[in-house]
């Protein structure tokens, strides 16, 4: 009777501990929903945080996660690309796989101060561009394992059709291999995009924050993330209205982009 | 000739994440000499944080900011493993078929969802129910590690999920033959066959505990103070950085990236750990 009761007792713990994940979830998406339709005008994507909207702070934080983006995917896919094809299962391939993996997990500030270090010091002022590296190097790691990881999956007899038609090893790997792993990748590189986007801690002095549109990277540069932290800090309800509406536009973004990268994905099985 | 190219573009890119994580060691030891040299070893367990007159110099410890990131994390693997070891048991040997991909969606997402936003919510809804339940200003210790918590249940509840999934089926059926109650498969024939899994999940999420800063910068209060209570605002090494280092300079700097040093230090550590003794990932 006790070893039955005992199993009962488990399996409803279990149950509950998913309903409270779940729960979590949808309390944080309806409160973000509710505080931030309430007070979603149309206008705020038309002006600046300057006048109390968002518009150059979105332009912004897309521009450092776009530029980040086009650093980091050709790196990473290139890093991922010897590994899986070149390196011949090396020690070095092994010891570059696994602390890129660390990497992965590495707290995202201490890539601010590092960045910090790198190009803001010496320049002595924040820009974009700083921002957009200290992404690219949180992106780098994300897409290097999944490069590799979609690589795998290519079966080895396109490879050696390949090879059998007379194509060099480069042009196998670009035009067949690539191609084949091509879904895997686009929904790594979609990921990590929307794991950047929301990034705040690596921007906050880099970029920092700016209250007017610019597209001048070699100044301080306007970005969503920081300025909802800044925002949600004022003791006045209008700014943190705004902080509630730009963290509910934060998170559609985000989560479509994940989802987004998950119907890819499900759609060829 | 171009193939050849390629294929040393491709070495020096793979190279290139090495040197980045070679080069973030270096230069935030490099920046953190002046630190190093004035307090040395004391750092770790000095409480005051204080710039000295003319702004020139002061005494500058770590103690306050580690002890807060230590507790914040601490509170936050105690809440979280349980329910996240609970959600993997729910998803591999419980859930019926048509809650499984619903329900572990689910999960994922509050995995995707940026750590600013858990800040936002945890300060405007989350805290103010601390304070009713346990009184004190609602930010503060507690407030931080149980919304860390929140954080990385995703993260351990995915990693365990995925090594439950790798027991047997043979195994757990030889043991329901022999009369075993699901509980008892789980406890006997699941876990410890996922061991490894299991605790390299939760080193791995103490890691990204550890180094979580905009969630908790919005709950922990950021005061200079060591908590006498588990109610009490305090401060974390992330959550410093965050809010005063930009505006510090010279020695005060330079001990911002001492703390940085050794929190980058620390999560490496764990970190790799995790993944080396634990997950280790065999190339397929």
């Amino acid at each position: 009777m006790n070893r039955l009761f005992l199993n009962k007792l488990i399996l409803v713990l279990s149950t509950i501990s998913a309903i409270i994940g779940m729960g979590f979830l949808f309390w944080i998406l309806i409160t973000l929903s509710i505080k931030g339709i309430s007070s979603l005008h149309f206008d705020i994507f038309l002006k600046d945080l300057v006048n109390n909207g968002i518009r150059n702070l979105l332009v912004g934080q897309f521009t450092m996660a776009l530029i980040a983006t086009v650093i980091g995917v050709p790196i990473g896919m290139m890093a991922g690309i010897w590994l899986r094809e070149y390196s011949n299962g090396s020690r070095l391939a092994s010891i570059i796989r696994n602390l890129s993996d660390v990497m992965m997990s590495a707290p995202s500030i201490v890539i601010g101060v590092f960045v910090f270090a790198i190009i803001v010091s010496p320049i002595n002022h924040y820009s974009g561009w700083a921002g957009s590296v200290a992404l690219s190097i949180m992106m780098i790691p994300i897409i290097i394992s999944t490069t590799d990881n979609m690589l795998s999956l290519v079966p080895k007899e396109l490879r050696e059709a390949g090879i059998a038609l007379g194509g060099s090893k480069h042009k196998i790997i670009l035009q067949i291999v690539l191609k084949a792993a091509k879904i895997g990748i686009t929904t790594g590189i979609l990921l990590s995009f929307a794991r950047i986007i929301g990034e705040t801690a690596p921007l906050l002095f880099t970029s920092a924050n700016n209250a007017y549109m610019t597209m001048d990277l070699n100044g301080q540069f306007p970005s969503l993330t920081v300025s909802i932290y800044n925002l949600a800090n004022y003791p006045d309800e209008k700014s943190r209205d705004l902080a509630w509406t730009a963290s509910f536009v934060l998170t559609v973004i985000v989560l479509f982009i994940n989802l987004l990268g998950r119907f890819l994905t499900r759609d060829k099985g | 000739m171009s193939g050849k190219l390629f294929k040393n573009f491709s070495l020096l890119f793979a190279t290139l994440s090495l040197f980045i994580l070679a080069g973030i060691f270096i230069v935030l030891f490099n920046y953190s000499q002046d630190a190093i040299k004035e307090f040395g070893l004391n750092f770790l367990t000095t409480d005051v944080w204080e710039v000295g007159e003319d702004d020139e110099g002061g005494v500058f410890g770590g103690f306050i900011p580690i002890v807060g990131t230590l507790l914040s994390t601490l509170i936050a693997m105690i809440v979280a493993t349980p329910i996240a070891l609970g959600i993997a048991i729910f998803l591999t040997e419980v859930a019926p078929e048509f809650l499984i991909k619903p329900v572990s969606i689910s999960i994922e997402l509050l995995a995707a969802i940026p750590s600013i936003i858990y800040g936002m919510w945890g300060l405007f809804y989350f805290a103010p129910i601390i304070q009713s339940l346990f009184g004190g200003s609602g930010m503060g210790l507690l407030t931080a590690g149980l919304v860390l918590a929140i954080m990385i249940i995703p993260f351990m509840s995915s990693i365990t999920k995925d090594s439950m999934k790798t027991t047997p089926d043979i195994l757990k059926e030889s043991a329901y033959a022999m009369g075993a109650t699901k509980f008892e498969v789980i406890k006997d024939v699941v876990m410890p066959y996922s061991k490894r899994g299991i605790i390299g999940s939760i080193i791995l999420a103490l890691g990204r505990a550890l180094g979580e800063t905009m969630a908790v910068a919005f709950l922990i209060g950021s005061v200079m103070q060591l908590p006498h209570k588990i109610t009490d605002a305090t401060t974390s090494i992330p959550v410093l950085l965050a809010n005063n280092f930009a505006e510090a300079e010279d020695l005060e700097l330079s001990s911002m990236f001492y703390l940085a040093f050794i929190l980058f230090v620390v999560s490496f550590i764990i970190i790799s750990s995790a993944k080396f003794f634990f997950l280790g990932r065999e190339s397929k």
